[in-house]
């Protein structure tokens, strides 16, 4: 083993690129495949910081590819990235993330600004771009504490590398949009940590409720999306029981809602003013 | 034309062996220590900001003394030999084993190949579930490595500290407090000094954190224990 002292600074990404460049993600291919694609996840800020959540479920054209993957990764201890789009190149992506985080946090001694992670990983994505254009993309959100402003940030990105930042919530994946629906709803900016909880998961559920990429909470093999809050203390993720219990009440609410008597049915059974007593 | 003066290999050899003690002697020195939950690090070094003690990896540390540029060098060298592996493969293939051995493979290089032999020393540390399965792999100058136990004093006044910790270590692993103790007090004894906290930095390898165990004590911190 020969020790690398002359290397690239402080980049992770530099020095595998100059020792071992075909463990690089985002190389260059032709054809069209399809593989797992990973489906909804959410941020939204609150007082103290920022929520990640996202589903467990992973599709293959109209399949279930798995059903309880993870989503959301822990990128150090201030900040989570949460990935849609192609599971494989987009867990690789991560991988990497996370190494670069570590050993940048490692040489220099000290860790990177929030503003220098998002960006670092605004370029990840552009360099995936070559397979993105091959259907691999990956479409992460980004979010953390900026301990510069004493608060929670959430980025977005396009397959570009196209960094944008978002105030107040975002969600991504093929059930993105009905999530931020819910969201836009519920969303206020003085939320407590519990209620910003309940309200990603509610969102989650309203994802997986229209969108069949998404899944809802498995009761039966007891599959809960994956929930982290980001403070100025640190990452913690919020323990499966709980939200066990906050998707129990929610299903509760609804169910009673749902079984209020419908008025406006119309029984194409039966021809129409026919009565039958 | 001017002929070269024969040197023998042996007085080659001696020479730069001493250079090298002599440049690792002007430093200041490092202490590690093994206690019950895991491996202390103490070392007189009055910049808050140049470390002596860093973190390698999710168990492994390190610690270097004699010329900081020359340390520093291998440091970084050991984090990116360890990312790399670790990345390629697995975390859990990472070993102070893996490590120690290309720290003394790149000195012994160095110090046969080189006109100037590196002048410092460096300090492998890994923390195992118990103190049985922790490691102390302990470089010097010429690449020779030696598996320690119990404790290490290098750099600086090296010897008087070794005689102090080798009559002072307790036969039971120490408390993480006592360890302290011993380690600022051989400082002490040593130098013949006050060493105050903004003088020390102290870092742990702690096994009862979660992925990465190392962690350094805060000035404030340490002037609450002492």
């Amino acid at each position: 083993m020969r020790l690398p002292v002359h290397g690239p600074g402080s980049s992770f990404s530099d020095l595998l690129k100059s020792q071992e460049p075909d463990l690089l993600p985002g190389r260059d291919m032709h054809g069209q495949v399809e593989i797992p694609e990973g489906t909804t996840v959410l941020a939204l800020r609150f007082a103290d910081g920022v929520i990640m959540a996202g589903d467990r479920r992973a599709t293959e054209g109209f399949q279930i590819a798995h059903r309880s993957i993870e989503k959301v990764f822990e990128a150090d201890d201030m900040s989570a990235v949460g990935i849609a789009g192609a599971a494989g190149p987009a867990v690789e992506m991560v991988r990497l993330f996370q190494t670069e985080l570590e050993h940048y946090e490692k040489v220099e001694g000290e860790r990177l600004s929030l503003e220098g992670k998002a960006n670092k990983l605004s370029q990840m994505i552009r360099a995936n771009l070559p397979a993105a254009m091959q259907g691999l993309a990956v479409v992460p959100v980004f979010a953390g504490f900026d301990d510069i402003r004493g608060e929670g940030r959430i980025f977005k990105y396009d397959i570009t590398g196209g960094r944008y930042e978002e105030d107040d919530y975002h969600a991504t994946g093929s059930g993105g949009k009905d999530a931020r629906s819910s969201l836009k709803k519920r969303f206020r900016s003085d939320l407590a940590r519990d209620e910003a909880v309940k309200i990603a998961i509610e969102a989650l559920f309203d994802a997986a409720d229209e969108d069949v990429g998404t899944g809802g909470p498995d009761l039966m093999r007891g599959i809960f999306p994956t929930v982290v809050a980001i403070t100025v203390e640190g990452t913690i993720e919020i323990a499966e029981d709980d939200i066990r219990v906050l998707f129990e009440e929610l299903i509760g609410d609804r169910r009673e809602q749902m079984l209020q008597p419908e008025t406006h049915t119309v029984d194409v059974r039966r021809p129409q003013g026919e009565t039958h007593d | 034309m001017a002929m070269p003066y024969y040197v023998s290999p042996e007085q080659m050899m001696k020479d730069k062996a001493d250079y090298a003690r002599k440049g690792i002697a002007r430093g200041k020195s490092v202490i590690v220590l093994e206690y019950t939950d895991g491996i202390m690090f103490i070392a007189e070094n009055r910049s808050a900001t140049l470390h002596k003690i860093s973190e390698i990896y999710d168990r492994i540390a390190f610690a270097g003394v004699g010329k900081f540029n020359e340390f520093e060098q291998l440091r970084i060298g050991g984090i990116r030999l360890v990312d790399m592996k670790g990345y390629s493969y697995s975390r859990d293939d990472v070993t102070a084993k893996g490590l120690a051995n290309a720290y003394s493979q790149t000195l012994g290089n160095i110090f046969t190949g080189e006109l100037k032999p590196y002048e410092c020393e460096v300090l492998v540390a890994s923390v195992g579930d118990t103190t049985a399965t922790n490691e102390l792999f302990h470089i010097l100058f010429d690449g020779s490595v030696t598996d320690r136990t119990g404790w290490v004093a290098m750099g600086g006044q090296a010897d008087a500290l070794g005689t102090y910790l080798k009559d002072k270590y307790p036969k039971k692993t120490p408390s993480s407090k006592d360890a302290l103790k011993l380690g600022v007090d051989a400082l002490k004894t040593v130098e013949g000094s006050e060493v105050g906290s903004d003088a020390l930095e102290v870092a742990v390898l702690d096994r009862t954190r979660t992925r990465r165990k190392f962690r350094r004590l805060l000035e404030s911190e340490l002037a609450k224990l002492l």
